[in-house]
């Protein structure tokens, strides 16, 4: 069951079209990252699925909802915490979150309950009362998630969560992030920070000038660009030297007794010099993939084809 | 959407607690017009009594003739607290999260207009306190009274509605600032300051037929007891016109995407 999909979306600000034609598919209880520069149209795509706009064409739905046909069920099935942070600065935390607390119809006894749980859970206790104006950043962005999920939602867009915050804090951000997931509540994630998808998202999407330039897991994504490896390691250099005999454009690693040989990380790629060594019984002491990390595939995925 | 009076009043209880927190803005809206008052009245006052008030002109006169428009230059000044406060609301990121969230949208609106009329009526009274206090004496009998505050009331709420509008106009919080300036200056160019027939023929021709002129004659006649003719009707229309146009103008700018 899918959570969020999109067909076709595309939207304009004045000429400028910022999404040219954008398809995904978000299942239920995942990490779904968008990954993209700034300007790449992140933001415009959680603006539509959040239904604050409304995209010139396509469609898309969100928890089961059209979001152009239905926007009010989608509005109480989902939390935003966008990038600028949407909380009120002349009210305390605990305010801030009263506020929701009334706006989702909660009741005072059970509104209650659930300010002071979301306190507690973003270890905004001690700070409740104070103006939201003297929270740190990493502060903010904590009462902004608590905001989002008084009202329970089952899906969250997070734009951009942790731009801005150090890098504490961030990790702090991310902690929460997982405990979401664990409770089985979707979140679509926007980020220019590869690490952060690594981290956190179970699928990746790569936005690059309003088009979905590749999608899969990380190490899906991983493989899809040329450099990766593998490095055997030898505890005699006899062995070393048998293989070097065996396995073509390898190279030696150093002084190591370590031989690196170009491949992509597959499966069958892999057994396939397994096979060759095993054939020459060549003894190997161990074996270690490396794929290209996720800022080499970003680069090569988003590199600009044409200079003007 | 049955909740739009729970999340109305959900939105006013947390306008009421933001002007509460940022009392300057409240302060300096109040302090306009009681300014204004006592200029007039110890400055111009003499003078511009023994112009207008006859055998018994000066100005005990001029009080009870620029009073009316002193409380009206009350809702004029804590008007343009309304298209403040909703400018700065607007650049905040707080409207965007309203938005996303399946309320009355409309209660976003709601909160900061009847926030205002408190504030607004809060604003009138205390105008009328330093009038009484420093010599103002109103003739009105019960009737009046109703009428009266019938009358300030709706057009307070007119103008909020109208000044709302002027704030989501507004890009910055700055220029809201700016644009209720001719709504405090309308009154000169009327009956407020000194009778139309004093002026020249093209002013005078526009300070009889805008909506101020009306009001202010009413608003005089309540309260010293003289009759007002139709003054009072065509002011009570002019309230309609403003208050539904901007009211229809400020949903029509809320409701568009937003922008940021």
């Amino acid at each position: 069951m899918n959570a969020i999909t999109a067909t076709g979306l595309r939207r304009s600000y004045g000429d400028n079209e910022v999404l040219k034609g954008v398809d995904l598919n978000v299942q239920r209880g995942t990490v779904f990252s968008l990954l993209g520069a700034n300007g790449a149209g992140k933001t415009t795509m959680v603006k539509i699925l959040s239904t604050l706009i409304r995209a010139d064409s396509g469609s898309a739905s969100v928890a089961g909802h059209d979001v152009a046909r239905d926007p009010n069920a989608v509005r109480a099935a989902i939390g935003v915490t966008g990038q600028f942070s949407a909380v009120d600065n002349l009210m305390t935390g605990r305010e801030n979150l009263k506020l929701m607390a009334d706006l989702h119809h909660l009741g005072r006894a059970v509104g209650k309950l659930k300010v002071e749980q979301l306190l507690e859970k973003f270890d905004l206790v001690d700070a409740a009362d104070k103006s939201a104006s003297t929270y740190s950043g990493g502060m903010r962005r904590r009462l902004d998630l608590a905001m989002t999920l008084v009202g329970t939602p089952q899906v969250i867009f997070l734009d951009e969560p942790t731009t801005g915050l150090d890098p504490r804090s961030r990790r702090a951000m991310w902690e929460i992030v997982r405990r979401l997931v664990a409770d089985g509540i979707t979140i679509f994630l926007t980020t220019q920070y590869l690490e952060e998808a690594d981290e956190l998202a179970d699928r990746i999407a790569v936005l690059d000038n309003g088009k979905i330039v590749a999608e899969g897991t990380a190490d899906e994504l991983k493989r899809r660009i040329h450099g990766g490896h593998v490095l055997l390691q030898f505890n005699d250099p006899r062995h070393l030297e048998a293989a070097a005999r065996v396995v073509h454009n390898a190279s030696r690693d150093g002084e190591a007794l370590a031989l690196r040989v170009p491949n992509d990380g597959s499966v069958s790629s892999l057994k396939a010099l397994l096979d060759q060594l095993d054939e020459h019984s060549v003894p190997v002491d161990s074996l270690s993939t490396h794929t290209p990390d996720l800022d080499d595939v970003f680069l090569a995925l988003t590199e600009k084809v044409t200079q003007p | 959407m049955t909740y739009v009076l729970t999340d109305s009043a959900t939105m006013v209880r947390r306008n009421l607690k933001r002007m509460i927190r940022y009392p300057s803005m409240t302060f300096q809206l109040l302090i306009m017009p009681v300014v204004f008052l006592l200029l007039f009245v110890y400055v111009f006052g003499g003078t511009l009594g023994a112009g207008i008030g006859g055998p018994t002109g000066g100005r005990a006169e001029y009080l009870n003739y620029v009073t009316p428009t002193i409380i009206l230059m009350a809702i004029t000044a804590a008007v343009q607290g309304t298209s403040i406060s909703i400018a700065m609301d607007m650049t905040e990121g707080i409207v965007d999260r309203f938005r996303t969230m399946a309320i009355a949208r409309v209660s976003v609106l709601t909160g900061h207009v009847i926030g205002s009329l408190v504030q607004t009526v809060l604003a009138m009274t205390f105008v009328f306190g330093v009038a009484v206090a420093i010599g103002f004496r109103p003739q009105a009998n019960f009737v009046e009274w109703l009428a009266l505050a019938g009358l300030l009331i709706a057009m307070a709420f007119a103008l909020i509605w109208f000044s709302a509008a002027l704030g989501l106009a507004s890009k910055t919080v700055e220029g809201s600032s700016n644009i209720g300036l001719p709504l405090i200056l309308l009154p000169f160019f009327g009956n407020g300051f000194v009778p139309t027939d004093s002026m020249p023929a093209a002013l005078r021709w526009f300070a009889e037929y805008q909506p101020f002129t009306p009001f202010i004659d009413a608003l005089r006649g309540l309260l010293m007891g003289t009759p007002i003719g139709n003054s009072g009707y065509i002011a009570f229309g002019w309230c309609v016109v403003i208050g539904v146009g901007g009211y229809l103008w400020s949903k029509k700018l809320f409701n568009r995407e937003s922008t940021r």
